[in-house]
Formats: C-alpha cells, sequence, structure tokens
C-alpha cells in the first residue's frame, strides 16, 4: 500500500510531496517515472507541482502523452484516488480528467503567497477531514492559475458539489474563486495551492496534513 | 510525396480574458499609437507536413490543431494550407 508520485522532466515539487506524505504523515511513497506503465501496489496517486516537459505550448499540453499517464488514467476510470497540485492539476485538465483549463494570472505575475481557502464541500472524500465554510491557509506558487471554464458549465460544477476549495481572496482572477475542483465521480481532484508545503508548523502551518492524508482515505 | 506548407493559427476565445494582450495594448499607448481598441496575442505554428494529397494534409492538420496545439476549451484555431510543387518554396 503506497502512493504513487509522479515524476516528470521538469516535475519540481516531487520531493517535496514524498517529505511531506512519508516524514510528516508515515504514508509508504514510490516515485512513478513518467515512461512507467506498472501502477502495481499503488492505492493513490499524486501528480506534482513544477514545470512538466517545461510547460512547452501550455502547461500540461505535453505532459499529457506520457506513458504513466495512461496508466493514471485506467486507474482513475476505476475509481482510483488521483490528485493534482498545481501543474497536476494543469495536467489533469488537458488530460480531460477534469474540467476547464488553467490560463495566465489575471495581473500576470507569478504568485507565491500563503492564501486562505475556504471548503466548500467537505463531504468530498478527499475534504471529509474539515468542516463547512472552514477556512484554512495553504501557500499557492504559480503563474498560470486562473481557472476558466464558461458559466453554465460552472454552475453545473457548482450544483455538483464539485468546486471543493475557493479562495477568499480570488488573487488571480480564477471564475468562481475556484482553486480546487473534482470530477463528478469525486476520485479525482485538482488544486492549484501546495497542501504538501504545509504539514510541518516549522514551515508555516499543517493544514495541507488532513487533504494529503485523505489519498489514502 | 507532396509538401504542404501550413500555419496554424491558434487564438483565444472571445469569452477568454487575455491580461497579456491587455498589458500590451497599453504598452501601445505609451509608445503613443492611439486609437487600438482591441489586441488579443495568439500563436501561429508553422507545420511542414508531408502527405499524399491535400484531403489527408487537412485531415492530419484537424487532428493536431484540435488536439495537441490548441485547447478547445479555451482557444480557437484555423490553418491556412499551401502545396508545395517539388518542395520548393513559393
Amino acid at each position: 500500500m503506497s502512493v504513487g508520485v509522479v515524476v516528470f522532466p521538469g516535475s519540481n515539487c516531487d520531493r517535496d510531496v514524498r517529505w511531506a506524505l512519508e516524514g510528516c504523515l508515515g504514508m509508504p511513497t514510490r516515485f512513478l517515472w513518467h515512461e512507467e506503465r506498472d501502477l502495481g501496489g499503488i492505492e493513490a496517486v499524486v501528480l506534482p507541482g513544477g514545470f512538466s516537459y517545461g510547460d512547452y505550448l501550455r502547461c500540461g499540453a505535453i505532459a499529457r502523452f506520457a506513458p504513466v499517464l495512461q496508466a493514471v488514467r485506467e486507474f482513475a476510470a476505476k475509481g482510483g484516488p488521483v490528485l493534482g497540485i498545481c501543474n497536476g492539476f494543469q495536467v489533469l485538465t488537458e488530460m480531460g480528467l477534469l474540467p476547464g483549463a488553467l490560463t495566465r494570472n489575471r495581473d500576470l505575475h507569478f504568485l507565491c503567497q500563503p492564501v486562505e481557502l475556504v471548503v466548500s464541500n467537505p463531504s468530498s472524500r478527499w475534504l471529509k477531514g474539515y468542516g463547512h465554510g472552514e477556512t484554512i491557509t495553504l501557500p499557492i506558487a504559480h503563474g498560470e492559475g486562473r481557472f476558466q471554464l464558461a458559466a453554465p458549465d460552472l454552475e453545473r460544477l457548482e450544483q455538483e458539489g464539485q468546486v471543493v476549495l475557493r479562495y477568499a481572496a480570488n488573487p488571480n482572477g480564477s471564475v468562481g474563486d475556484v482553486a480546487g475542483l473534482t470530477n463528478a465521480a469525486g476520485n479525482v481532484l485538482g488544486l492549484m495551492p501546495h497542501p504538501e508545503r504545509a504539514c510541518d508548523p516549522r514551515t508555516g502551518g499543517i493544514d495541507g496534513r488532513r487533504l494529503l492524508a485523505a489519498a489514502l482515505g | 510525396m507532396p509538401l504542404f506548407k501550413a500555419r496554424v493559427l491558434v487564438s483565444l476565445r472571445p469569452s477568454v480574458l487575455d491580461p497579456a494582450g491587455e498589458a500590451t495594448r497599453a504598452a501601445a499607448r505609451r509608445l503613443g499609437v492611439d486609437g487600438v481598441q482591441r489586441l488579443r496575442i495568439g500563436k501561429a505554428i508553422e507545420v511542414d507536413l508531408d502527405a499524399p494529397d491535400r484531403a489527408e494534409a487537412l485531415a492530419r492538420l484537424e487532428l493536431l490543431g484540435d488536439r495537441l496545439l490548441a485547447n478547445p476549451v479555451i482557444e480557437n484555431w484555423s490553418v491556412e494550407l499551401a502545396e508545395l510543387a517539388g518542395g520548393v518554396e513559393p
């Protein structure tokens, strides 16, 4: 039983995720190289942040064709939990596992700061450790985090409870203040904030712990 | 096999905010160029393609545009296609 952490050329949060899962939460992990196809023994998958394939063309557009993601797609289709953080979220939208797209921040700046987030669906498998309306603080670090989706589609996601985390003060212009959303089945979560950077009190808080712990739910 | 020279134009859908375009429009004003009402930034992707005929070339470009070069959630795209006789530049 372990959590697979995907490593693309250009990933840079893969080791942070391993440190958070193993060092802070005591959860075993295994790195999954982008060319790997065997997810044997893996009970959850994390697509970490970074700049996969240099973010050429669009963020996540090239990563989508990585062999490991064919296996992740099948894993997700069978209900396996998949968490995409930052660049991982961008990859999930490019793959079509999550709706919408992530575009250049409204003010064009790369944003690297703690943000307040409101838990808007604590019945999600990923957020059951949190209360409805609870405010948590996680860091963001992205240049292209403005979530974009047509208004009627966003309304449908909100009605279905797929928007699970919102920005308390929208930093990047995302429609609907979306900071994190799940697929219809609820097993795939994409997040712009970095829960793995909020797991040790010495580095600014532990609000990310319950979320990461939910991977092995 | 004929060589086709294509240019795929990718543009943001009208409903999508283009902050880089807006910043460039503001710079145009600072340069002293008045009257720029709208400025949107896209991409032009040049593709040289060997294909048996024009229809097949277009079919391949269609797949490329729709599945790789553009993200239909936020972008529109179009293609301009020219055939080069014997691979010579027109």
